[in-house]
């Protein structure tokens, strides 16, 4: 275990050296950002709507009763989106999706010596691959993450809409409640995003870099990208709810 | 001219390389020939800083390889050229973009200027109007031949080549090491070829070293492969018993 922590440790400190060509480096953030964050949009869009909507008949049957006003489904879905469903359940999906893609490319790259010819060329393999994926990430994945709020809610008002399980007006009264705790909440969910999208892409891909062997690796160093991310997104959740919610 | 020195190299405690020492020559094919296994693909990454050797020098025209910082080893680099076995073409680039990669990130030249180069590396490799296709795009020797345009594109000092052969047909296999051995004189580089194809050894062998169980077992060229009197070479050149018997009528 510690020789992977001091591994990762070298691999990251190797970000901080100098880009041989600053406007090369800046059309790989560019595709990264565009690789990582917009081709997940549709998928984070798809799932928060539907998450959206499922919370809002969860809810509307759990608190079903005449002393609770109808806009608590609506308080309740925006408390769930903002502060677990969006930042920690969509940065799993995306540890998944990303993270997979990640450790795979850079594992095929190892293994086909793409790596090697990166470095026997005199480029920081590690500051050319892995830095702009860190840097897309930071940058993307709170955009995605907003997004998703967005859509969630979206998708809760489509369904009271088209089901009328609980008037519009009451929805949209309980998302709008409180609002001066939701800067609050949007401010640590957002810090929390950053975390995970760190977390997510170094992981990826130290696994994916330091693949060895063949294709068998690859697809080994993709699972446990996915695995170790998710448990430390897990891990760090707790740390920082702790930390910044208590 | 590169020189190794008393070069050893062990993996958990197994010895892959043994004390190997051999002076590669400028404007000549070097090769290095061997069994599977038999540590030139070790001693290769050795030479060009992939791997560290765990004892013995490399010297680069009089500029040791070992004890020195990053920048330097970088500088070094940068007269490197390398042919990986499979190519090693960036998949997500295009033939032009894989070529002006090196361009684009260490020269100081402008975007016509490295268009100019990249399309005058692809003509010396003959590949014309493919610029545009991917490396899943085009035919295994083409994808060769475009990785050697890639090495020369920074006009290197020194090329290294391994087993360009793997894969190809021997009518292509020919074509690409006529290819590497007129770029060699060409240029005068110090070109290094790993390789076990006796094909191969025929035909560009200016300078060889046989590594055998990680050690250097013989040295010669292709004129003198054919008649030595080492045993292990003697295995690896007349494989087949044809070749034994075409041998004992010679």
């Amino acid at each position: 275990m510690f020789y992977h922590i001091g591994r990762y440790t070298t691999m990251l400190s190797y970000l901080f050296a100098k880009p041989e060509r600053v406007s090369t480096y800046w059309k790989r953030l560019i595709d990264e950002i565009i690789q990582l964050g917009v081709k997940s949009l549709f998928m984070v869009v798809l799932m928060s709507a539907f998450m959206g909507a499922v919370l809002v008949i969860q809810t509307a049957s759990a608190i079903e009763s005449a002393w609770i006003p109808d806009y608590t489904v609506g308080f309740t879905v925006k408390q769930t989106l903002i502060l677990e469903f969006c930042p920690t359940i969509i940065s799993l999906i995306l540890a998944g999706k990303v993270g997979s893609n990640i450790a795979s490319e850079l594992g095929t790259m190892r293994v086909t010596e793409q790596i090697d010819a990166l470095e026997v060329m005199g480029v920081n393999s590690i500051g050319f691959l892995i830095g702009p994926k860190i840097l897309g990430s930071l940058f993307i994945f709170p955009i995605l993450i907003m997004y998703s709020m967005f859509f969630g809610f979206v998708g809760g008002w489509a369904l009271c809409y088209l089901t009328e399980i609980i008037p519009i007006e009451q929805y949209l009264l309980g998302i709008q409640s409180f609002s001066y705790e939701n800067y609050e909440y949007l401010r640590y969910a957002l810090i929390k995003t950053v975390f995970f999208a760190f977390i997510i892409t170094s992981v990826s891909s130290y696994f994916g870099y330091y693949t060895s062997g063949g294709a068998l690796e690859v697809g080994k160093s993709s699972t446990k990208a996915v695995v170790y991310s998710s448990i430390l997104i897990l891990m760090i959740n707790v740390l920082l709810t702790q930390l910044l919610l208590d | 001219m590169i020189e190794i020195k008393n070069i050893s190299k062990s993996f958990s405690g197994v010895q892959v390389l043994d004390d190997v020492s051999f002076t590669f020559q400028k404007g000549k094919t070097n090769l290095i020939i061997g069994k599977s296994g038999s540590g030139k693909s070790v001693l290769t990454k050795c030479i060009v800083g992939l791997l560290e050797p765990d004892e013995g020098e490399i010297i680069y025209d009089g500029r040791s390889f070992r004890g020195i910082n990053n920048k330097e080893r970088k500088e070094i680099r940068k007269e490197l050229g390398m042919l990986f076995q499979g190519g090693a073409l960036f998949d997500s680039l295009s033939v032009e973009e894989n070529v002006a990669f090196p361009l684009k990130m260490f020269s100081n030249s402008s975007k016509e200027e490295i268009l100019e180069r990249t399309n005058f590396c692809l003509n010396r490799v003959n590949i014309i109007n493919k610029n545009n296709l991917f490396p899943a795009e085009i035919s295994g020797g083409m994808q060769k031949r475009v990785a050697i345009a890639r090495a020369i594109a920074m006009n290197p000092k020194y090329l290294f080549c391994d087993e360009p052969n793997s894969g190809l047909d021997p009518v292509t296999a020919i074509v690409i090491d006529e290819l590497i051995k007129e770029i060699t004189e060409e240029y005068q580089m110090t070109t290094v070829v790993i390789t076990h194809d006796m094909n191969s050894v025929l035909e560009i062998g200016d300078n060889i070293m046989f590594i055998y169980e990680g050690m250097n077992k013989w040295v010669g060229d292709r004129n003198t492969i054919l008649n030595t009197d080492v045993k292990e070479l003697n295995n690896f050149v007349y494989v087949s018993k044809f070749l034994r018997q075409f041998k004992e009528m010679l």
